[in-house]
């Protein structure tokens, strides 16, 4: 089941929607602006009525897996539900319909909502401030290595060089050559952890800090991370965490009490804001005092419960975003926080962790589990096993489940594990579902040895079967070196593209 | 191939005179995957050994090329533009990607067939 | 549960966090019902003073706009809005196709060849195309010329200084420099001379960098007609709210020349084995995931839900619903200004320039203005002149197809009084 393109539906007798007119006499742009400005035809967009519009989209909508249908269990990603009543607290006109260059005193609920919810994550982190400028994690995590980079100058030290472990998200080496530094890999050891040894021979006088995240990506607490902290800090390096798994432990333990200094937030993935099929999320950053006068600007200041936005800030690492941030997303984090409480946002890390060890365990001895438990919020097991005997490999696994109303994990990551599956089952599944979604790997799994190449035709019952991305990326190159008039990344009228 | 060298970043020479020639190694392209593109320097541009050269890509990972030796690019194949799966089914001979006039002594770090299996079979876990 | 993974208690699976760090609890209020947590949010909603969409003309890069009611329509179906990133293609063409439309939708606009699924926002958009053309060029200098928004100049040099790219301001481009970068119309809403400022880059090698405004693109020349190699921009008018400045969507085109270094994600067609055309993210090698620290930009995520907004926008208007609201609102804005000018001690800032929906004009003691109005529940103009010295006095009004005819009479009368 497909749905044709937009411009494929578009009829040329479709007429425009009716909008308001002028209703005033005054010029048209052909009338005052010189030819050469104007546009010499109008837009390739298409035509469509309403209801071809509303059942375009629907029937688009039904070919989307979505966590309000089944269970996610990408690793890595926190699917936890997304609460509707964050969709309705956002949707208030008090918050959706505000400017942003509004005057201060006309938006003191907002600035209130933003201080109230930097209060909330200070609390949940172990922070002194935070900005919620940025739009995601990978803008977070930047904006904290800009923050370090802009300290480090303000006491002279030149630092040029970051750590980040083999198993670390791509987002971290990237961000980090993005804010002028040079990486630098450092090993995990057997056991999946970083290594003290390896981490030891690679901190210097250039070390301007080690960005981490704990758990790390196999889902394993760094027992050692304390340790690691004091390793990092007497070089006079900084500790940055990776939020992308803060799921595992609020109301558990603090990043900042394990000796972080930067601590970056994903809102979209432990404070449940959707994800929208990628994006919009929304990152913020908390830092430890040392770091705060760096803060990107304006920051949210509340004197006698007056709140005002300071963008005096001399030693700022400046703005990132435009205005503040994705307040959008701000407001369902804020809503999710508060209907939560402390309490319940405790709750949801211990069943987050249970649900991972309960999965982990259904699945052992099914799945290779390369390293030893009990794990976190999620888990990495491995394909090898099936690859080695059956030739199935963890991305026939993954279509598999698509063929069982299951998501996929996510698979080849982290990199140090060959043949990744990581799930994250998060606080949101019940037993039930956990014991269906093992039924069905076990199922797969047992097909393996069976019938190996009925797993490498899956998924059948999805809208498309694999599509076949090595043809595409061909068919774009060939495009992009001049060899062809098909764009692939676009449409465009069939007279001009072949396919 | 008895005279073909090899690298630890699994790119391949062999030498005739003074002239190189240059590409991945079967082990190579096998990890890639189904190679889709290629970014290749032009001819004339000279290299010194080890320098980046130009990157290969496949759907799911890409890889920057390191030149084993150093010298002056003579040719480049202008075949892989259009048929990069080449690298894929001939690494060792329609696959080829660069052809160099050498400059100096090969570097001594290169490997031979034996050293550079075990360089693979660490790798491969 | 506990009996299936053999252990006797939740404190079991956390015996790898040393005790040092344990908390006892979180130090935050206890949950709420839903409708108190409603109730609590609204009171904060409520401190806010909302002005109604015809009475705002205040813009500034954000825009009151009519927003059909097909969009909140689809962006609020669950299959949308909880559906992740789509990493698993046969499961998500919905959102792939959404974006695929997206880009193509972008792509047109502009003129250009290749739009990606988006970006975070207009500023970040132009710190991206930023960081396209000096790693396309060599160079390290980037020109900004004019009055580009200001917070997208902040934002850009926030960038700029993590890569080492230097933000000049002003002058002319020169074989250092790796773009120039303009927008059209300028924050100020003035029309710029974008193809002299195009040739002026490419003269010395440099690429052009447009800034646009999307709405306008409907009666203006696009940045592909005058020859610039990227085009950027904020997405907010095409059916998302003011939101108080997010989350909107920003957009990136650039020609075929450029799309290997476009930063973010980009879907493109492929077929399945049995020949049916679906949706997949393409070029990934290009991206954090797989080139590291290499990449062009770290940029993970798109703004793929506002994408969609903008693509349900863009369909329902089409090419002539879009123009008729650009020109709506250009006729509507040349009337205000006109009447606006001929207030005593009231003139246009900037009288032989031409504008589209935005205009400064300069009135005597601006901030008093602008109170006069809040009063009369009337958002006004914006004080350009806590960005720019040169501005003093200086208000930029703002006019769309919301502000009727009779919010402009009302607006008149209230500076009247």
């Amino acid at each position: 089941m497909t749905e044709p393109l937009s411009f494929e539906l578009s009829r040329p007798a479709v007429d425009p929607p009716r909008l308001p007119d002028a209703n005033v006499a005054g010029p048209s742009p052909a009338d005052v602006l010189p030819r050469g400005a104007l546009r010499a035809k109008p837009p390739g967009l298409p035509r469509l009525s309403e209801p071809e519009i509303m059942r375009h989209y629907s029937r688009m909508a039904s070919l989307n897996y979505s966590i309000s249908e089944n269970f996610y269990p990408l690793g890595s990603c926190t699917m936890k539900y997304n609460p509707v009543v964050n969709e309705a607290a956002a949707a208030l006109p008090g918050f959706a319909e505000l400017h942003p260059y509004q005057d201060e005193e006309t938006v003191q609920g907002a600035l209130e909502l933003m201080w109230r919810l930097e209060q909330a994550l200070c609390a949940i982190v172990g922070v002194d401030r935070v900005t919620l400028q940025p739009a995601a994690g990978a803008h977070g995590e930047w904006t904290a290595l800009r923050m370090i980079r802009a300290y480090q100058h303000s006491r002279g030290e030149a630092r040029t060089e970051v750590l980040v472990p083999d198993s670390a998200h791509g987002t971290n080496p990237a961000s980090a050559a993005l804010s002028g530094f040079q990486v630098v890999e450092v090993k995990s050891g057997g056991d999946g952890r970083i290594s003290l040894a390896d981490l030891e021979s690679k901190l210097s006088p250039r070390t301007s800090a080690l960005m981490l995240t704990n758990p790390n990506t196999l889902g394993l607490f760094e027992r050692e991370i304390l340790d690691i902290a004091e390793l990092v800090h007497s070089t006079g390096a900084m500790l940055y965490y990776d939020g992308a798994n803060l799921n595992a432990f609020m109301g558990i333990c603090r990043p900042g009490d394990m000796g972080f200094d930067a601590v970056h937030m994903n809102l979209h993935k432990t404070f449940t804001t959707p994800h929208g099929g990628g994006g919009p999320g929304a990152g913020p950053v908390g830092v430890k005092s040392e770091l705060v006068p760096f803060l990107p600007a304006p920051t949210v200041e509340r004197t006698n419960g007056r709140l005002t936005l300071d963008h005096k800030r001399p030693q700022s690492i400046g703005r990132v975003r435009s205005f503040y941030g994705n307040f959008g997303m701000l407001v369902r984090a804020y809503t999710y926080i508060l209907a939560m409480g402390g309490d319940g946002l405790s709750q949801a890390s211990r069943d987050a962790v249970l649900s991972a060890n309960y999965l982990r365990k259904l699945l052992d001895g099914h799945l290779e589990m390369p390293h030893d438990g009990p794990c976190m919020h999620e888990f990495v097991a491995s394909a090898h096993n099936l690859t080695v005997q059956d030739g199935v490999r963890a991305l026939d696994v993954a279509k598999a489940l698509l063929d069982r109303e299951f998501y996929a994990p996510t698979v080849y990551f982290p990199l140090v594990v060959p043949e990744a599956i990581m799930v994250e089952p998060t606080e949101t599944e019940s037993k039930a579902t956990l014991d269906a979604f093992a039924q069905a790997v076990r199922e797969i799994v047992a097909q393996a040895k069976t019938d190996p190449q009925g797993l490498h035709q899956e998924p059948k019952r999805t809208p498309v079967g694999r599509l076949d991305e090595v043809a595409a990326a061909r068919r774009i190159n060939a495009y992009l070196q001049g060899q062809s008039e098909d764009p692939v990344l676009r449409w465009k009228a069939a007279a001009e593209s072949p396919s | 191939m008895a005279d073909r060298r090899y690298t630890k970043t699994h790119e391949w020479v062999t030498v005739d005179g003074k002239h190189a020639t240059i590409g991945i190694t079967d082990f190579a392209q096998s990890q890639l995957g189904d190679v889709v593109f290629l970014e290749l320097p032009s001819s004339g541009r000279k290299l010194t050994a080890r320098e980046t050269f130009g990157v290969v890509e496949s759907v799911k990972a890409a890889s920057d090329l390191y030149s084993p030796v150093a010298g002056r690019i003579t040719e480049v194949n202008e075949k892989l533009a259009s048929r990069p799966e080449l690298i894929n089914s001939d690494p060792y001979g329609e696959g080829w990607i660069l052809k160099l006039d050498l400059a100096g002594d090969l570097p001594p770090d290169l490997l031979d067939e034996t050293d550079y299996k075990k360089v693979t079979e660490a790798s491969a876990h | 549960m506990l009996e299936t993974i053999g252990v006797s208690s939740m404190n079991d699976l956390l015996v790898d966090i040393p005790q040092t760090l344990r908390l006892e609890s979180l130090q935050l209020p206890a949950g709420l019902s839903e409708f108190e947590t409603m109730a609590q949010v609204t009171a904060l909603a409520n401190r806010n003073r909302v002005f109604a969409d015809r009475l705002t003309f205040r813009g500034g890069g954000v825009y009151r706009r009519f927003i059909p009611a097909a969009v909140a329509a689809v962006t609020s179906k669950p299959e949308f809005y909880t559906a992740y990133t789509p990493y698993q293609a046969e499961a998500s063409q919905g959102t792939l196709q959404a974006i695929f439309e997206f880009q193509t939708l972008i792509a047109e606009l502009a003129g250009l060849d290749v739009a990606n699924a988006s970006l975070y926002d207009g500023a970040t958009a132009v710190a991206e195309a930023a960081m396209m053309a000096y790693v396309h060029t060599g160079r390290n200098e980037v020109l900004v010329s004019g009055y580009v928004h200001p917070e997208y100049v902040q934002v850009l040099r926030a960038f700029g200084e993590g890569r080492g790219i230097k933000v000049r301001k002003g002058g002319e481009p020169n074989k250092k420099t790796a773009a120039v970068i303009f927008q059209q119309p300028d924050f100020l809403g003035l029309l710029v001379d974008p193809r002299a400022l195009t040739a002026a880059a490419h003269e010395v090698g440099a690429l052009a960098i447009a800034a646009v405004d999307p709405i306008s693109l409907a009666i203006l020349a696009p940045p592909g007609e005058y020859d610039a190699d990227i085009a950027v921009g904020e997405g907010q008018q095409l059916g998302l709210p003011p939101s108080f400045g997010g989350p909107h969507v920003g957009f990136v085109a650039c020609k075929r020349e450029l799309v290997r270094k476009l930063p973010g994600r980009l879907v493109g067609t492929a077929h399945d084995a049995a020949g049916r055309r679906g949706f997949v993210l393409a070029l990934a090698a290009r991206e954090q995931h797989i080139r590291r620290e290499k990449a062009t930009s770290n940029i993970c995520t798109n703004h793929s839900l506002c994408a969609l907004a903008a693509a349900v926008y863009l369909t329902y208007m089409g090419p002539y619903g879009l123009r008729q609201v650009a020109e709506v609102s250009f006729t509507r804005a040349h009337v205000l200004a006109e009447r606006l000018a001929a207030l005593p001690g009231w003139e246009l800032a900037f009288p032989e320039r031409q504008f589209l929906n935005e205009f400064p004009i300069r009135v005597p003691k601006g901030s008093a203005v602008v109170r006069k109005l809040a009063r009369k529940g009337i958002l006004g103009g914006l004080d350009v002149n806590r960005w720019f010295r040169e501005l003093k006095g200086v208000l930029t009004f703002t006019c769309t197809e919301v502000n009727d005819p009779r919010a402009i009479d009302e607006l008149l009368q209230a500076l009247a009084s």
